[in-house]
């Protein structure tokens, strides 16, 4: 194994709206070995190997390649440069074949230039035979399954003659069997003196095939060290190794009633047999890894997506919901993860996206009642200390803190029993986290029932009077309050467990 | 902070008065293009009583077209069957009012009351919408591929229906929605008046107003708020083609009679109204008011360059340098 420096990043910060993404971080990469990155959600591995691939720029820092300083402005300087990315959603063109995949934005021409389509499969052809990929190269991109779109990437990244392959999650979506050639591929690459850094939360895997383990926490780097020298308690102990100073103010409330039952919910693929109480005054925290099945299992409940089987009790009823109407008929609302994609109409405002999901309520036989829902609306904007210049304001010119406290308004005006928030403070700055949380908390208080599905640690410990934990579509464990740990959280959702 | 204060406030009204030029930027434009006529048309010819009464009668089928098709550009689609279908609704109405006896007519026996052929001519509108809203809705096919589908097939409709002649010789209590007045005011645009209201109390106060600016802000988002966003879909598309019912019904009267090739193109100046006034293409976005001014500018467009005597060759030239700045602005304005 090498232990010449191929890669040195030194002083790298990234700063997004709202939170410090990376804080002077560090990373040497020797060429010849392959050097696993590990830490939880948003810990900064995926940004840093976004600022290294030109997908991000760093605010500040500096890149060394093989000793001399680099600037990786955008993707295909990287790729100039012998970096190359597989990304965790992978990119490729769907409706063409894999030979025009392998050769997007460099295909070879004959003397005509017209782009020579034999030669292109030729040469995908011999890099397939070498590395013993068994897919024909004139097939049609969306034909493939995951993992044989993922050997195209990978073969596409070695035919760069990429120094350094970066893979973020490649085993997410593929099988047992599949992990086993990736595995064998990866190896015959560092045998041949490419690097390779592997961004993975299983931490099996990591003990099979890395060399060195970086771990990171909160945007900061904590630890290199070979692997022979980790085990997966010390592991646990470096990623979470955090000092829980700033707990989050869930008062204690006494807990009612069942309010909704969940029983054997699955969707195939996706979420298996997931069953749980949840109760009036109870925060409920489901916690795991990313692409554990959280957000879909909120999805399942609220009728966004069907489920092959499972049902939904909510005040003792068993209730069939098909679409979200259903679901807010039955006292349900839904604060989705991912505020601009699917939670927030930005050129409408405040005053809409505040009613847009109980004008129900503020239009009998269909016309609205406009004074009234003012009054309502001027009441949650008081309530919520929502600061916007009026409620005609355009909701893309709030805070993203404001945002989502209008989009709780949303919700709290369909007066619901349960409130499911998924990720409730993400992308928001310190300040408007803990007022979110306190106003979580005063709905548990006023007898709501909360489902909150949260990638933040601090805030699963804090807010949740219990927790579910997932691992690949089903619920591995479930913790009190008084038991619930870092440690044990993070050994739930890291459990290798069945493909759902 | 107490220093900057003053400075602040004082850039605060250079702000909101920036922002109110902004916000009106079309009605400066149409006043301004009113202003020029005005001075520079021959014999004051613009600002005559007939000639304005002219301009708003020639721009009440387009504006009902454009209030159509501008609920369609909210909701991020689009409807580009209105000119077809107004061909065809214009042909089922004809046939309905020809006067007895007419011995070309299509149904030569036939005495009806005016107002079953009226009805006949907006359910072509509503049926052939309602249809495009369905295709859109349950088989998730483009907006823009469903109404160009039914753009032709409407015109096919019509040139059937008609044996591809011109429908004429209609009687004469139909006609009084076309030439007609009440209190002088010609009853096109009394109807186009009607509609503008009702359009605008139906998006601003009931619920599926609402619905369809939601979702034309943020589909995923409408939808995980309980908006059904098919019923909406069909129901805006159900709009649009009842729009363009009614404008083949009011087209029929004023030139007093339905040739199958009537409103060939009528959709394009539609959408360009609906844009000229403000309506996104990003959706989510216009205003009944900002459609009505758009429809008014391409109005007066028309009839400033007739009266300046500009060459029909130009005026195409110069409608769509007209639209693409209009567009411009509209980008620079959303920034």
């Amino acid at each position: 194994m090498g232990d010449e420096v191929l890669l040195r990043m030194t002083g790298i910060s990234k700063a997004f709206p709202g939170v410090q993404a990376l804080d002077d971080v560090h990373l040497d990469v020797e060429a010849g070995t392959v050097h696993a990155l590990m830490g939880e959600n948003g810990a900064g591995k995926s940004t840093l190997m976004k600022v290294l691939a030109g997908i991000y720029r760093a605010d500040s820092g500096t890149i060394f390649l093989g000793g001399a300083e680099v600037h990786v402005p955008d993707s295909s300087t990287a790729l100039r440069l012998g970096i190359a990315m597989i990304h965790q959603e992978l990119s490729p063109v769907p409706a063409m074949t894999v030979a025009e995949n392998m050769f997007l934005g460099r295909e070879p021409v004959n003397r005509f230039r017209l782009v020579d389509k034999r030669v292109m499969v030729a040469q995908s052809q011999a890099v397939f035979d070498k590395w013993s990929i068994d897919i024909n190269p004139r097939r049609v991109m969306k034909t493939l399954s995951v993992a044989q779109m993922q050997m195209v990437e990978i073969a596409k990244a070695i035919s760069t003659d990429a120094r350094l392959i970066i893979m973020d999650e490649p085993t997410s979506a593929i099988t047992e069997r599949e992990v086993e050639h990736l595995h064998r591929m990866i190896r015959s690459l560092r045998e041949s003196g490419v690097a390779i850094i592997y961004i993975t939360h299983k931490m099996d895997e990591v003990f099979k095939i890395a060399d060195f383990v970086t771990v990171f926490r909160d945007g900061r780097h904590v630890a290199t060290l070979p692997a022979a020298e980790l085990d997966r308690q010390k592991l646990i102990t470096l990623m979470v190794g955090r000092e829980l100073t700033h707990l989050f103010p869930k008062e204690d409330v006494p807990i009612g009633e069942v309010v909704m039952s969940v029983r054997g919910l699955t969707r195939r693929g996706v979420i298996s047999d997931i069953s749980f109480d949840l109760r009036r005054g109870e925060i409920l925290g489901l916690a795991g890894l990313m692409g554990a099945g959280r957000t879909e299992v909120l999805e399942a409940i609220f009728g966004v997506t069907k489920v092959d089987s499972g049902e939904v009790v909510i005040n003792g009823k068993t209730i069939h919901i098909k679409s979200p109407a259903d679901a807010i008929e039955a006292g349900m609302g839904l604060l989705t993860e991912d505020r601009k994609l699917t939670g927030i109409m930005g050129v409408l405002s405040v005053r809409d996206n505040m009613t847009i999901a109980n004008l129900n309520r503020f239009s009998p036989g269909g016309i609205l009642r406009k004074r009234q829902m003012d009054a309502a609306c001027k009441a949650q904007r008081d309530a919520l200390a929502i600061k916007t210049p009026s409620l005609a304001q355009l909701i893309k010119n709030l805070s993203g803190g404001n945002q989502q406290k209008v989009l709780v308004s949303r919700w709290l005006l369909t007066l619901p029993d349960v409130l499911m928030i998924d990720e409730p403070t993400r992308g928001i700055d310190v300040g408007a986290k803990s007022e979110i949380h306190r106003l979580m908390s005063g709905l548990a208080k006023e007898g709501k029932a909360i489902l909150m599905v949260s990638s933040e640690m601090p805030e699963i410990l804090g807010m949740s009077d219990r927790v579910l934990v997932m691992a690949g579509g089903r619920i591995t464990a479930e913790f009190s309050r008084a038991e619930v740990t870092q440690e044990k959280v993070l050994e739930a959702a890291t459990l290798v467990a069945p493909a759902a | 902070m107490t220093a900057a204060a003053p400075k602040a406030s004082g850039s605060v009204t250079r702000d909101s008065l920036a922002n109110f030029v902004r916000k009106y930027l079309i009605v400066f434009i149409f006043l301004g293009m009113c202003v020029l006529l005005a001075v520079f048309s021959p014999n004051n010819s613009f600002l005559k009583p007939q000639n304005m009464i002219n301009v708003v009668r020639q721009i009440s089928v387009i504006g009902l077209l454009a209030l159509g098709v501008m609920l369609c550009i909210i909701a991020m689609g689009i409807d580009l069957s209105l000119g077809s279908v107004l061909g065809f609704s214009a042909v089922v109405t004809a046939s309905l009012v020809q006067q007895q006896g007419w011995k070309e007519a299509l149904y030569p026996g036939l005495s009806l009351p005016a107002f079953v052929a009226i009805l006949a001519g907006l359910g072509v509108g509503i049926t052939l919408g309602a249809v495009n809203g369905g295709l859109i809705a349950a088989f998730k096919i483009p907006p823009f591929i469903a109404t160009l589908g039914m753009m032709t097939m409407a015109r096919g409709f019509a040139y059937i229906y008609s044996n591809g002649r011109p429908v004429s010789t209609l009687v004469p209590e139909f006609l009084w929605l076309g030439g007609g007045d009440i209190l002088g005011i010609p009853v096109p645009i009394i109807i186009f008046g009607i509609v503008i209201l009702l359009t605008h109390l139906m998006l601003n106060y009931t619920r599926f107003g609402r619905h369809v600016y939601a979702i034309g802000g943020n589909e995923t988002a409408a939808r995980v708020s309980g908006v059904n966003l098919g019923q909406t879909k069909v129901l805006i598309y159900t709009f649009s083609g009842l729009m363009a019912g009614l404008g083949g019904v009011v087209l029929t009267a004023r030139v007093q009679s339905a040739t199958p090739a009537l409103g060939m193109g009528y959709e394009l100046d539609a959408i360009a109204s609906a844009v000229i006034g403000g309506t996104s293409f990003a959706g989510g976005i216009g205003t009944v008011w900002g459609t009505v001014v758009g429809a008014l500018i391409i109005g007066v467009m028309n009839n400033g360059l007739d009266l300046l005597n500009v060459s029909p060759f130009y005026q195409q030239v110069v409608k769509g340098v007209i639209i693409i700045v209009a567009i411009i602005i509209d980008e620079r304005k959303n920034r």
